[in-house]
């Protein structure tokens, strides 16, 4: 089958030709210019990280290794031959793991409580004062911006090696987080509640109370149950300093090399955080699913 | 007028019965919760060990410490941490340029739209949500067992662990690609590669761009913690000061985390406004 496809005069090509060399070509010179400027960035960036990529090629094959490594047993058979062998420490496994639920936990319900308690000296729209206001704000940007184990790390030396630095730290770090994102939530909040309420006599208080309150909470909640969920990944790192939890045992294992128990320890990290993520999420659905579509 | 007319009120309960009375199940349902919401809570606070002895103990050493670390002063190592903040700086941007290079193949192989077949998608998808299970922290203490010490451990930490967020967040923006330019690419005769390259890409990446720009950003959080396993950058000396209880170099490294954290978030906006505002035009 031919088909005819219509094609311009010469001459009138040529203009069109032109015009869009001239076009593109100015946006080619622009990006070349940035990806250059990119580059030079990643150069400078490779040298001063000491990245050898000889080192890399020479040792690429141990990264491969150690996953060979890890899924095997003392006695050189495969992990999953003898499930027994391979996850015989599950009691006190799980009693950590246990522990680092309860830690992301309580973690979470104590900086909500507190994010809850400033948030609304934080909004534009409800904080009593300027002042107030920048204070709090700036309050909530350090706990947030200070990374979790770096508190993790100063409370193990004030509050003692143990799970409840663990806690505190999580519990700050959330603060930051959720006082921001529920501030957030106010800010988008209908203000004519609070001018109905505010128009009876009621103090700033009660505003807040009946007006501003029942239209965030469900934000608040699902705000809350995310940040859990990422809790549980970072208290599963809070024993690499000391501060409890299933990291403690990890890093043991990896600077061990007790191969075959990292393995176990990742696999029932990651399948908890698998579980997390579902019913977190479906809880989610469940709760605020009505919300969310209007 | 009229007067309102006399509300009888046994007669509207009557008539809207789910208006006074809810069924038990839904008025017990939030108190029942927020009761079992403390009743963890306090399980968890006596399970962990926590008293109130300890805890005023623990803050007023905490009080003691914060005392301590004023004024902040970097003693005279300030040119090793500068150094360490550039290798932190560097550890961010190589980690999450190498994870976006090896994740954009990849996250084409988990997308919809490309791979339609369930059976194909669902291994990597899995492979990626398996990757991102597992925290940066994690990565680093592997590496630095096939690696060595050092910053280098800590780039490929970050390459791994974002490796498995992008592929993710890739195959979201290349799912909720326009249709329509794909088909006019293969309407005119391209091959698949074509399609991808004419009809996807375009759409595609400057969505991406602006990924990557922000994992650049939070990877300077991540990059100053990994140092604390030993990965190298500045998170190496705050553990290193925090160790050794030097206070006021920690409150220095603090406040220079900060800093750096706060200028490279405003340059990734200005780059990221700049990116998406030039989509706009074109």
């Amino acid at each position: 089958m031919t088909t005819a496809v219509s094609i311009l005069p010469e001459q009138q090509l040529a203009v069109l030709n032109a015009a869009y060399r001239q076009a593109v070509s100015r946006r080619r010179l622009r990006l070349l210019l940035g990806a250059a400027v990119f580059a030079a960035a990643l150069i400078l960036a490779a040298i001063g990280a000491e990245v050898n990529l000889r080192t890399l090629f020479t040792y690429f094959g141990n990264f491969v290794s150690y996953f060979d490594r890890i899924l095997t047993l003392e006695n050189g058979q495969r992990v999953w031959t003898d499930v027994g062998e391979w996850f015989w420490g599950w009691r006190k496994w799980l009693k950590m793991l246990g522990e680092t639920l309860l830690i992301s936990y309580v973690g979470t319900l104590i900086g909500a409580t507190f994010a809850f308690a400033l948030n609304f000296f934080a909004a534009e729209n409800t904080s009593p004062a300027p002042w107030l206001r920048f204070v709090v704000r700036r309050l909530l940007e350090f706990a947030r911006t200070v990374p979790g184990i770096v508190f993790a790390l100063v409370f193990v030396i004030a509050f003692g090696l143990g799970p409840m630095a663990g806690v505190l730290a999580i519990a700050i770090h959330s603060t930051g987080a959720l006082g921001k994102l529920f501030s957030e939530i106010v800010e988008n909040a209908d203000m004519k509640p609070v001018e109905g309420i505010r128009s009876t006599g009621a103090s700033w208080l009660s505003c807040m109370r009946f007006a501003i309150v029942p239209q965030v909470t469900a934000g608040y909640a699902s705000y809350a149950l995310l940040r859990f969920e990422i809790n549980v990944r970072e208290a599963s790192v809070m024993g690499f300093v000391g501060a409890g939890g299933i990291g403690q045992e990890l890093v043991v294992a990896i600077r061990k090399f007790y191969y075959s128990d990292v393995s176990a320890i990742l696999l029932t990290i990651v399948v908890t955080v698998f579980i997390i993520d579902i019913t977190t999420g479906w809880l989610r659905g469940r709760l605020f699913g009505k919300e969310a579509r209007t | 007028m009229t007067r309102p007319q006399e509300v009888d009120a046994a007669q509207i309960r009557a008539r809207y019965p789910e208006m006074f009375d809810r069924p038990a199940s839904a008025r017990l349902a939030t108190p029942a919760m927020i009761v079992a919401a403390f009743a963890i809570l306090t399980y968890g606070l006596v399970d962990l060990d926590f008293s109130p002895s300890r805890f005023v103990a623990g803050l007023s050493q905490l009080g003691w410490i914060s005392l301590m670390m004023i004024p902040p002063d970097p003693g005279s190592s300030l040119p090793v941490y500068l150094k360490a903040l550039g290798e932190t700086l560097s550890i961010a941007l190589l980690g999450t340029t190498l994870a976006a290079v090896f994740a954009l193949p990849v996250s084409l192989l988990a997308a919809r739209n490309i791979v339609p077949s369930n059976i194909l998608r669902f291994p990597v998808r899995r492979f990626l949500d398996s990757i991102r299970g597992i925290d940066t922290l994690i990565w680093a203490l592997v590496w630095i067992n096939v690696v060595g010490l050092g910053p280098f451990a800590g780039v490929l930490a970050i390459a791994v662990s974002d490796f498995g967020a992008f592929g993710k967040l890739f195959s979201e923006a290349i799912e909720g690609a326009d249709q329509k330019q794909v088909e006019g690419i293969r309407a005119s005769g391209g091959s698949a590669l074509h399609e991808i390259r004419f009809g996807l890409l375009p759409q595609v990446l400057p969505v991406i761009a602006g990924q990557v720009l922000y994992f650049i950003e939070s990877n300077t959080r991540s990059a100053t913690i990994i140092g604390i396993v030993g990965a190298g950058g500045i998170g190496l000396q705050l553990a290193e000061q925090i160790r050794v209880l030097e206070w006021q170099k920690v409150s220095f490294l603090i406040l220079m985390i900060l800093v750096a954290v706060a200028a490279i978030d405003f340059i990734s906006g200005k780059l990221r406004f700049a990116i998406i505002g030039r989509r706009a035009v074109a």
